[in-house]
């Protein structure tokens, strides 16, 4: 049976918005109403940010956040917690974790892929979990609970790794945009970006394909979803919830601007 | 299962430690690495160049020096081991050597680097204006204001520093910096990592070349004393690089004590301290899976030292194994007693230490030693960088 993400892939085809925010930010308990806005306003799939102190692949936007998420309160526990009534509210929209290995390692992988598919979660995104160690101690783990990973694929992946990459899901890849954090600005000479991204589009691979890191508006969405079939927008929301009183209007402002 | 000491394993386990856990923007470029490493370093070409800038730009052999003052108030037999007289004033430079030649051969055209108190950043600097090559450093901004003769030095030499603004501001937030700037630029850049840290093959990479120290040791040792294996080695960890090097030669050899000394700050249960042995469970920091410090949710903790060098919340690998296995014996001091060991060097042997390389010193009153002992001391780098801290503190060091 095909499960949510390959269900928002099917009904769609095409300019899927993916978005990324951090668990507990701006305040520890914006976690659900934020998810509720942004599914409201339209997003397609949604990334929820579990915080890291070290969050080696982000730029300064989820870092500084992430960093607030955690003064917040914020832990996996606590999120597990807010996501208990996740499916009465948001029933078929494919919702993922993205985070980094210590922390889930410290939970349990056992008991942080229980209690992710007792909460709804349809997929996991770990960027420092090595391909191998996933398919040597975990692979069996994710499927029992029904689980996908997602794994990054960058303008330097080789081919065959792309392939086996392409082999170990059944959801989508994540297309690092160029080289770079979370939020930076696109600095590839003009051509460069399109040639990698038609390239990955020729391997005709299982998979649809996300275009991350970089993205942040309506244009470069729009841009983005010509070579892949949706793109994944983080920092630009998390900026968009920065400092506001009412941070689910915000989201929700936010995502109906990308597609408007 | 026959356990060595020196050699990971394939994918770059010592034990339950090591590995490389990297974001895909790191693979091609630890990979690269991982792949060509050991035959660059087997090059005979790379040997030459390596071997002669290690004696005559470097300075190497570093003497092996018998201090007959400070052996008389321990009632032991004491030699320094002199990385202090290396050029640059630490062994850091051993490793950087060795590291431009192999990203020379890589084809690689920037560096950057990390660095805490302030060495590896001088040491960096001074072989990319060596080569030629372009250079940045990422140092915290606490680092940059308690370390900042090394500032200077760097500028002088060339580099670019740039301040680590995030976490805690020391080490741990530069080398996020530098992993980060790497992944911004993944095709001219080599990230000169300068401890025995970071995703395989770092850690071993970086054991090779400061392997050195402990090569030096053996031959000195035997024309000193008769014979090349003493009782004990003793060397300061932080990331733990000069005691990989002081080490390394004597991993295999059980009748050699390993003693590796870390930084206790205001003392290991202050909650102030960086005594990662002590206060570490098994995680994963920089790319490695090691001893870390870290709270109950996985989160990393700020370690804290007077040491900039030793204020780092993991250990190398293989360090995290010498210390699960029992190999290594590891001691913890504070920042008093390293200050004192820095005034007691001072007066009975005319070398003043620097911070990190006072933690060692200062072990010397847990090693139970005996009169017929030999202890080698890695000096892994003089005093001249923490002259304002030991300004500072001028009544404990009265």
């Amino acid at each position: 049976m095909a499960n949510r993400i390959q269900q928002a892939f099917e009904k769609k085809g095409k300019n899927l918005l993916n978005v990324y925010f951090t668990a507990g930010y701006p305040r520890l308990e914006s976690t659900v109403p934020v998810l509720q806005a942004l599914t409201k306003a339209g997003a397609d799939l949604i990334e929820i940010g579990m915080p890291f102190s070290d969050p080696l692949a982000d730029g300064p936007v989820i870092q500084q956040s992430s960093t607030v998420a955690l003064q917040n309160g914020m832990n996996l526990r606590v999120l597990f917690t807010q996501l208990q009534d996740l499916r009465s509210t948001v029933p078929d929209t494919p919702v993922l974790l993205m985070g980094y290995l210590n922390p889930v390692m410290q939970f349990g992988m056992e008991n942080f892929c229980r209690e992710a598919a007792a909460a709804g979660v349809d997929g996991v995104i770990l960027p420092d979990l090595p391909l191998d160690d996933y398919v040597a101690e975990y692979q069996d783990i994710f499927k029992r609970h029904n689980l996908r990973p997602v794994f990054l694929i960058t303008p330097q992946t080789a081919p065959e790794r792309i392939r086996r990459i392409d082999e170990l899901t059944d959801s989508f890849l994540y297309l690092v945009s160029g080289p770079g954090t979370t939020g930076g600005a696109n600095t590839q000479a003009e051509g460069v970006q399109e040639a990698y991204f038609q390239r990955i589009e020729e391997m005709q691979l299982r998979n649809p394909r996300l275009i991350g890191f970089g993205i942040g508006d309506k244009a470069s969405f729009q841009h983005a979803c010509q070579y892949a079939e949706g793109a994944i927008i983080g920092s630009a929301l998390i900026r968009a919830l920065d400092g506001v009183d009412d941070a689910p209007a915000a989201a929700q402002r936010f995502v109906q601007s990308v597609l408007a | 299962m026959t356990t060595t000491y020196q050699q990971p394993t394939e994918r770059g386990y010592y034990g339950q430690f090591g590995g490389a856990f990297i974001p895909e923007m790191l693979y091609p470029n630890v990979e690269e690495l991982r792949q060509r490493y050991l035959d660059i370093l087997a090059e005979p070409e790379f040997q030459a160049e390596y071997q002669q800038l290690l004696r005559d730009y470097v300075g190497r052999p570093t003497p092996l020096f018998e201090a007959k003052r400070l052996s008389e108030k321990y009632n032991t037999r004491i030699y320094l081991k002199r990385e202090d007289l290396c050029h640059t004033g630490a062994h850091k430079v051993n490793n950087t050597v060795g590291q431009i030649l192999l990203a020379k051969r890589l084809g690689k055209t920037r560096i950057i680097a990390e660095t805490g108190a302030g060495q590896h950043g001088v040491a960096t600097a001074t072989v990319c204006a060596l080569m030629g090559m372009q250079c940045i450093v990422y140092m915290g901004e606490i680092d940059m204001e308690r370390q900042k003769p090394n500032v200077y030095r760097m500028r002088l030499l060339g580099a670019e520093v740039r301040a680590a603004l995030s976490g805690s501001r020391t080490l741990k937030d530069a080398t996020n910096e530098a992993i980060r700037d790497w992944i911004s630029n993944p095709v001219d850049t080599h990230y000169i990592i300068g401890s025995v840290v970071g995703p395989h093959p770092y850690p071993d990479l970086v054991a090779r070349l400061q392997a050195v120290i402990s090569e030096e040791m053996r031959k000195q040792l035997l024309e000193k004393t008769g014979s090349e294996l003493p009782n004990y080695v003793v060397a300061c960890v932080g990331g733990g690089s000069n005691a990989a090097g002081a080490f390394y030669h004597f991993l295999e050899e059980p009748a050699v004590q390993l003693v590796a000394v870390e930084a206790a700050g205001h003392g290991v249960n202050s909650g102030h301290s960086a005594a990662t042995s002590v206060l570490g469970k098994p995680g994963i920091i920089h790319g490695s899976r090691t001893l870390l410090m870290q709270d109950e949710e996985g989160q990393i903790t700020e370690p804290y030292s007077i040491s900039a060098g030793l204020d780092y919340p993991g250990i190398g690998p293989l360090h995290a194994f010498l210390a699960d296995s029992g190999r290594a014996r590891f001691i913890s001091i504070e920042d008093e007693q390293a200050l004192r060991a820095v005034a007691e060097l001072s007066r009975l042997e005319g070398i003043i230490p620097a911070l990190e390389t006072a933690h060692a010193l200062a072990a010397l009153q847990q090693l139970g030693a005996g009169p017929d002992d030999v202890v080698v001391i890695n000096l892994s780098g003089r005093g001249d960088k923490d002259l304002e801290t030991y300004l500072k503190h001028a009544e404990t060091l009265a």
